[in-house]
């Protein structure tokens, strides 16, 4: 190989086009316009009590979303997550009416595990679409969740017990922001830094290619989709403690499209392989931050969903536009 | 391969495509930094270089399919822009790629004549269709089936479909990028025969190959590219192989192969395999010696991959034995494979090997993660380290090891993959197609690599569609036809007649 085409080589790497680049920065760009524009036009945005109602409202929201980057990056979907938030908040809410608390969250937790594993299995083993998977799982377990509250609204006023699990103060911080942060920070360190993490990200990026290197693929993807399942029931639990009450259908779908316009808006592929959880957390906030601007600016909410769709196809075109020049 | 007469030609023979001072970049990359060049009506132009000299560029920006940062292109004598192979198309400029683009559930007629297809008031006309099929199928001289439905078709008719529809737009200039890449001898053969009979029909060809013998044996005149420059544009006749190795190279390659190291006749036996059945692969008996270089060759489609595969563990076993070593099984999975012993690089890097998007490290250390990790979590240091000394073994030059080895060049690749898998130091390696698409230099160093590892006692399988590779490099060679080793050659015998009579015999009945 001759020196110039050495040098050439080299350079590959170096110069980064701007589209690249910026793809890169992604969403931290929009976010810290939008934080700054919200800061000087509403007085009571960049208040403590308002940023930390924020993260409150969302720590449901970006636990799932910070699992269902994984399922993403490793070449899957998860439909299901709003469906197993809403059976496993009224399972905890069920035997706390009853029971320990203690005993409570961790069937709550338990059932979102038990159907991340059930998701994994069909799609790896069976090989099954994720998206019909969890579409089909999502329904499923709908059912099962109004078949646990028989349609009613359970009441846990008379429980504090388990309203402490999301509801304690701890450094002028409620304890369901706590949560949410140690369960961020454990998925994306799963991701970014572990074996399993790596094996993600091969999966979804070329899945016979890691076959052949020696990764499990179905292995990881089961793994992947329990992570997510145990995720939605963590948040499903910490909602109910939250606000110490559970009903089945609690928005099952539509919890799952908010989760994944998150992390989709946050700039991981949808077509796997690629992403990171720190984007689904800024992608994710993006989103709320732009609820909370309708409701302080008092603009008309008719339009923040078309706010919504309209940022949604700007993320997925940029990212379609950047793969093809970049 | 004789030089065949010269079809007649206009007397006084003018420019029919011009490019003046071209250039185009990919992100940081410059795929051509101004490269001019004047292509004769009628006649065949070839255009070689090593890979990344950009000589596919120039074929993507003369079919449409990227426009160029600065220059003109002059079609005929006048200035052209196409904003997409379309428009080329709809300018008499068809293009033939190496992977050809049919819609794989239509018919072969109608990927022809996708797009503009006979119709009255939005119907389509079905008997036009077929009958309009029929005539250029006629004239062109191609016994292809209009209603066979494309993606059941081989490459080498899928190639032909893409001719056939460049013809019926009246192309007077297609362009050709490394359209025999994918085809075994005889249908290589006769693809030079369309060529020849299309530029005598007064039609010009842009080839882009690497192989020399082909770009002699068809072109009139030769452009060489490097580094995205024009080296220089000559007449065909006037260029040998070696003149064009160092035009491409900027110097001269000493020699193709490294020498032969002849393992000892009681080397222990690595791999032993007895009956093998598996899909594809009829039944496969052999043994494979420490130190030893044994190559299969066949034509494509005789189930080399197929066996290889099987092999590793990568496609289910139907029935018989592999053995390896002394401690017995084969694994069943790919990654048992590895971990007793037995690796593969296979065939595609793009769909079986790399994982394109992520780094060149990543990809390096894959295989090996584990062992680079303390409870799961991956010891970076210890994973750039280990991953950067074998990239640097496997000659892996003058890329960043944080760059996404999509970006790197097919050699560079290639070694990328090399360094995977010694990584997991096997002892019987199968290399299925290891130097395809890689430019001349990488080859070398992917040849030196192999030699080397056998000389270290490690056995290999090489599987290539490059009888000269074979030639070059095994001790013993395994024919494969239909599935079956049908012949096995070693020494004296171990020529390339012998080779191509095992691997084309009977091969009517193969096509039938």
């Amino acid at each position: 190989m001759s020196a110039a085409t050495t040098k050439l080589i080299a350079q590959r790497g170096l110069d980064t086009p701007a589209l690249a680049r910026l793809r890169r920065v992604g969403i931290l760009l929009p976010f810290a316009i939008l934080f700054a524009i919200l800061s000087l036009t509403s007085s009571s945005f960049a208040t403590k009590v308002n940023l930390l109602n924020i993260l409150d409202q969302q720590s449901a929201t970006l636990i799932i979303a910070a699992a269902g980057t994984l399922v993403l990056v490793a070449g899957g979907i998860d439909l299901s997550v709003g469906a197993v938030y809403s059976l496993a908040g009224v399972t905890a809410a069920h035997f706390a009416v009853h029971g320990n608390p203690a005993v409570a969250i961790a069937l709550g937790i338990g059932a979102g595990l038990l159907i991340g594993v059930a998701n994994g299995v069909i799609t790896t083993m069976f090989r099954i679409n994720a998206l019909i998977t969890t579409l089909a799982m999502s329904f499923i377990v709908g059912g099962i969740a109004t078949l646990v509250t028989k349609g009613n609204l359970l009441v846990l006023f008379d429980k504090p017990g388990f309203g402490k699990l999301a509801r304690t103060e701890f450094l002028t911080v409620r304890t369901s922001i706590w949560l949410m942060i140690v369960s961020v920070l454990v998925i994306a360190f799963v991701l970014s830094s572990t074996t399993a993490g790596r094996y993600m990200y091969a999966a979804g990026g070329n899945a016979e290619a890691a076959r052949l290197a020696g990764v499990r693929v179905n292995a990881i993807r089961i793994l992947a989709f329990t992570i997510s399942g145990g995720a939605a029931g963590l948040a499903g639990v910490i909602d109910t403690s939250r606000v110490l009450s559970a009903q089945a259908a609690n928005g099952d779908t539509a919890l799952a499209f908010t989760v994944l316009a998150g992390i989709v808006v946050g700039g991981t592929s949808i077509l796997g392989g690629e992403g990171a959880v720190w984007r689904t957390v800024v992608g994710v906030l993006f989103i709320a931050l732009i609820g909370n601007g309708y409701i302080l600016l008092g603009l008309d909410p008719l339009y923040e969903q078309i706010t919504m769709g309209v940022i949604l196809l700007l993320a997925v075109g940029l990212d379609a536009l950047a793969r093809r020049t970049g | 391969m004789a030089r065949i007469a010269e079809p007649p030609r206009p007397p006084a023979p003018r420019p029919y495509l011009e490019l003046l001072d071209v250039a185009k970049h990919f992100g940081g990359v410059q795929a051509l930094a101004g490269v001019s060049v004047a292509v004769e009506q009628g006649s065949v132009h070839a255009v070689v270089g090593e890979n990344g000299a950009g000589k596919s560029t120039l074929g993507r920006i003369v079919a449409g399919a990227v426009a160029p940062d600065r220059g003109r292109i002059l079609l005929d004598g006048v200035p052209v822009s196409f904003r997409s192979p379309r428009e080329a198309l709809e300018r008499g400029v068809g293009a033939i790629a190496q992977e050809p683009f049919v819609v794989p559930q239509l018919s072969v007629a109608e990927n022809v004549f996708l797009g503009v297809e006979p119709r009255s008031a939005g119907v389509l006309r079905g008997r036009k269709l077929r009958d309009a099929y029929a005539a250029l199928a006629e004239s062109a001289g191609f016994d292809l089936a209009g209603t066979a439905a494309a993606g059941s078709l081989r490459t080498a008719d899928q190639q032909k479909v893409e001719i056939l529809r460049a013809l019926s737009r009246d192309a007077h200039l297609i362009v050709m990028d490394e359209p025999t890449a994918a085809l075994s001898a005889r249908e290589t053969e006769q693809l030079h025969e369309i060529v020849r009979r299309l530029v005598s029909a007064g039609r010009t060809i842009v080839l882009i190959s690497h192989f020399l013998r082909e770009v002699l044996d068809l072109s009139d005149t030769v452009t060489v590219l490097r580094d995205g420059r024009l080296v220089r544009t000559a007449p065909a006749a006037a260029e040998t192989e070696s003149s064009l190795v160092e035009a491409m190279l900027g110097r001269s390659l000493t020699s193709a192969f490294p020498t032969k190291h002849v393992p000892p006749h009681d080397a222990p036996v690595l791999l032993s395999v007895r009956e093998l059945v598996a899909p594809g692969v009829e039944s496969a008996t052999f043994d494979l010696r420490a130190g030893e270089i044994l190559g299969l060759a066949g034509l494509v489609g005789a189930g080399r991959t197929e066996l290889a595969r099987a092999l590793y563990g990568a496609a289910k076993v139907t029935s018989g034995s592999v053995t390896l070593g002394e401690r017995g099984k084969r694994g069943r999975s790919p990654r048992r494979s590895l971990s007793a012993g037995l690796a593969m690089i296979p065939e595609s890097r793009k769909d079986e090997g790399l994982i394109f998007a992520r780094s060149v490290t990543e990809n390096a250390s894959l295989s090996r993660l584990r062992s680079l990790a303390s409870f799961g979590v991956v010891r970076r240091a210890r994973e750039r380290a280990t991953a950067r000394a074998m990239l640097e073994d496997c000659d892996v030059r003058g890329a960043r090891f944080s760059a996404p080895v999509g970006a790197l060049s097919g050699g560079n690749q290639q070694k990328v993959l090399f360094a995977r898998t010694l990584l997991c130091r096997p002892r019987v390696l199968i290399a299925d197609e290891p130097t395809r698409g890689v430019d001349i230099g990488a080859k070398r160093a992917i040849y030196d690599l192999l030699t080397s590892l056998a000389a270290g006692g490690v056995g290999i399988v090489l599987i290539s569609s490059e009888l000269e590779e074979i030639l070059g490099l095994a001790h013993r060679v395994l024919v494969m036809r239909r599935g079956r080793i049908v012949a096995e050659l070693e020494g004296e015998v171990m020529q390339e007649a012998a080779i191509l009579g095992a691997a084309f015999a009977d091969e009517k009945a193969a096509v039938a």
